[in-house]
This record gives structure tokens, sequence and C-alpha cells, in this order.
């Protein structure tokens, strides 16, 4: 929760899903951060797997774009160079402009 | 055995491959038959030296087409996708044309068979004869298309049977690169004297090097100063074939897209004698 957040949403090394009923938190890797091409669907699969509905990030590519109304995950953009901590607050504040 | 297939690469977009090429196959058809293959399939541009009618035929490549009657969702597909080009959601299926590689892994891993293959085009291959004993072949990939590699294998197929085939390289030194330079009996480095060219000159030695296809330079627009590029191509082993100097009139030619071999009618026994120094190089060694 005391990481940054890393504004290219498929190149991200990790993500954390927060459960916001139970406000659980499990961080799980992004195999694809690495990948030469295509990483945005790849991660946007991982989500899917993984039921997540809504994602903060900083930016997201054309092919994440369409992969992620595909999959009608809401994306929300946090460029404020802090911590997830610090996007997440604002989320729940619902301060964060909507990208998707 | 005779030198049959020469890569002219270079690294750096620019320095004079096309020209060098072009010349080459020009000077070298006044005595044989020559087929010229442009392998730079984002930007031939090789036709530009010739002029005459050409035909087409299109390339194509297989893309999975997904019966979501038969599919399960099950997501094996989008795992073993290197490059994301599927991605399964609870009850449908998507699939990014423009990130698929065409490796057919997704129909061997569905366990319901409910993949199945489509060719589609992803560029074409023209063709012409500008000269008597000159062919020229040139492979053009389709705006926004990927499969570069697919279309240079078009091309050089098609350049097939011949006796002495060239093919001019894309920039860089990327997978279309290897793959133009992959079969080829000799690699003519063409470079030019600026720390740019110089430091790519030597990132396309390294892959000549590692296919284990023998190498020599072509030295363009030189001004007749080239201790540094003479040090570099020492250093890595590079013999330097030929030097074309900076001169007014073969840029003259060069800009109003002509072959300066043709109207500079000495320069057809140069582009011969480097043929000839390219065999003593290779010829004997494969």
């Amino acid at each position: 929760m005391d990481a940054p957040v890393e504004e290219r949403f498929g190149r991200s090394p990790y993500l954390i899903l927060i459960d916001t009923d139970t406000g659980t938190e499990t961080s799980i890797q992004n195999p694809g951060a690495d990948a030469a091409g295509g990483v945005g669907p790849r991660t946007v699969q991982l989500l899917v797997n993984h039921g997540v509905k809504a994602v903060v990030t900083g930016q997201v590519g054309g092919n994440a774009a369409s992969a992620l109304q595909a999959a009608g995950i809401d994306a929300y953009q946090y460029r404020a160079g802090g911590t997830v901590r610090d996007a997440l607050a604002l989320y729940r504040a619902g301060k964060l402009t909507r990208l998707l | 055995m005779n030198v049959a297939k020469i890569a002219v690469a270079s690294g750096k977009g620019g320095t004079g491959k096309s020209t060098v090429a072009a010349n080459l196959g020009y000077s070298l058809a006044q005595e044989r038959d020559v087929v010229l293959v442009d392998c730079d399939v984002e930007e031939p541009n090789l036709h530009l030296f010739f002029q005459d009618g050409r035909s087409e035929s299109p390339v194509t490549t297989p893309v999975p087409v997904i019966d979501t009657s038969a599919c399960t969702f099950c997501g094996r597909c989008a795992e073993q996708c290197r490059y994301g080009a599927l991605l399964v959601l609870e009850n449908d299926i998507r699939f990014f044309r423009e990130l698929c590689h065409s490796c057919g892994g997704c129909s061997l891993v569905c366990p319901t068979g409910a993949v199945r293959e489509e060719m589609e085009a992803v560029g074409r291959v023209w063709e012409s004869r500008p000269f008597p004993h000159l062919r020229l072949i040139s492979g053009v990939l389709d705006v926004g298309e990927i499969h570069s590699t697919r279309v240079i294998q078009a091309a050089k197929q098609a350049a097939e049977p011949a006796g002495l085939i060239i093919y001019d390289a894309p920039p860089g030194t990327a997978c279309p690169v290897v793959e133009t330079m992959e079969d080829s009996d000799f690699c003519l480095l063409v470079t030019e004297s600026t720390p740019f060219g110089l430091h790519d000159l030597e990132l396309a030695a390294a892959v000549a090097k590692k296919l284990c296809v023998p190498a020599g330079v072509v030295i363009n627009r030189s001004d007749g100063d080239d201790a540094e590029t003479m040090a570099v191509c020492s250093r890595h082993d590079l013999p330097v074939l030929l030097r074309i100097p900076f001169d007014r009139k073969i840029a003259a030619w060069q800009n109003r897209g002509e072959l300066f071999a043709v109207h500079m009618p000495q320069w057809q026994g140069r582009f011969t004698d480097l043929y000839t120094r390219i065999q003593d190089i290779a010829g004997g060694s494969r």
C-alpha cells in the first residue's frame, strides 16, 4: 500500500487487488509487465480472472482500453505520483477522473 | 561454390543501402541474371530506381477464428498467447487482430476445437523485369500490420530459383533484418562516416557475425577521410570493399531517382569488381 503507483497500466509490475467491501488487499505479480507487446490485454485478462470491476492507473494504451471496455471494467486516472494508499483514498472520495 | 545470395544491410536508415543494392544489381545484370529483392517491406523504395509495369500477388497469414458455440471460455488460448491477442471473458471472447503473430498456438491448445485458422492478407509482393537480365521483387507490408517477416519470406520465395539474388535489407537490427540476412552467403554493410552510421554499422556487423554470414563494408558518401571508419572496420575484421565518394554528379542522378551506374559506366566495372571480391572472400568458405 506504500508503494508508488505505476502510471503505465500494462507495465505495472504488481497489481494491488482491493476488496472495497471487506477492505482486504492482495498483491499479485503481473507476469507480462516486461513483455515485448500486448501487455495491455494480458493485464486486463489477469483482472478479469480475478473478478476486478474497476482499476486505478495513470494511463491506458489503445489495446488495453479496448480490452477494459470489452471486459466492462471501469478505469480511473491517478497521476499525482503518490502511493497506492493515496490513490485509493482519492478513489474512495470520488475525486478521480474516469478514463473509461 | 558461387556466392548466390547477398544481403545489403546497414543498421542505419538513409545510408545508401538501396542505392548500393540497385546499382550493384544493375551492373551485374549486364552479364548475368540477377534478382533484386526489396526486403524493406515497411518502406520499400527499390522500385523507385526502375520503371516497369509490375504484377502483384497477395501475402497471407493465418489468424484464428473462434466458434463461440463450441467455446467453453476456459481461457487456455489467452493463457498461452504471448502477445495478448485474445481476451477471454465470462462468456465471450475478444480477438485483437493487430496483436496476433499467427503462431497458431491458440488452435493447438483449444480442448474443444473451437479455434480454426483463416488466411488473411497482410501485404503484397510486386514483381517486374526492368532490364532483360534483372528481375525486381518487392515485399510490401500493409499499413498497420506487424507480419513483416511473413512478407519478407514471401518476397524471398518469389525470387527463387535464381542464380544470383541481392536482398535489400530493412534498417536496424531487429527480426526483419535477421529474416533477410539469415540464409545469405554474404552481407554487404553500407555505412557512412558519421558517429551514428558507425555505431549502427557495429550493431549490424554483430548480427551478421552471430548468423555466421561473412561481411564486408561499402563506405558511402566518403569525403576521403575515412580513418575512423577504417579503425572500426579493422577492429571488427571487416574488409572495406568499396568507397563511393561524396560526389555532386552521383548525388544529382540519385536525386532524379536514377541509377548512377547507368550514367557513369565506370561504376559498372567497380560494382562488378565488388562482386568479384565478395566471391573471393566468401566463395570458397561455404
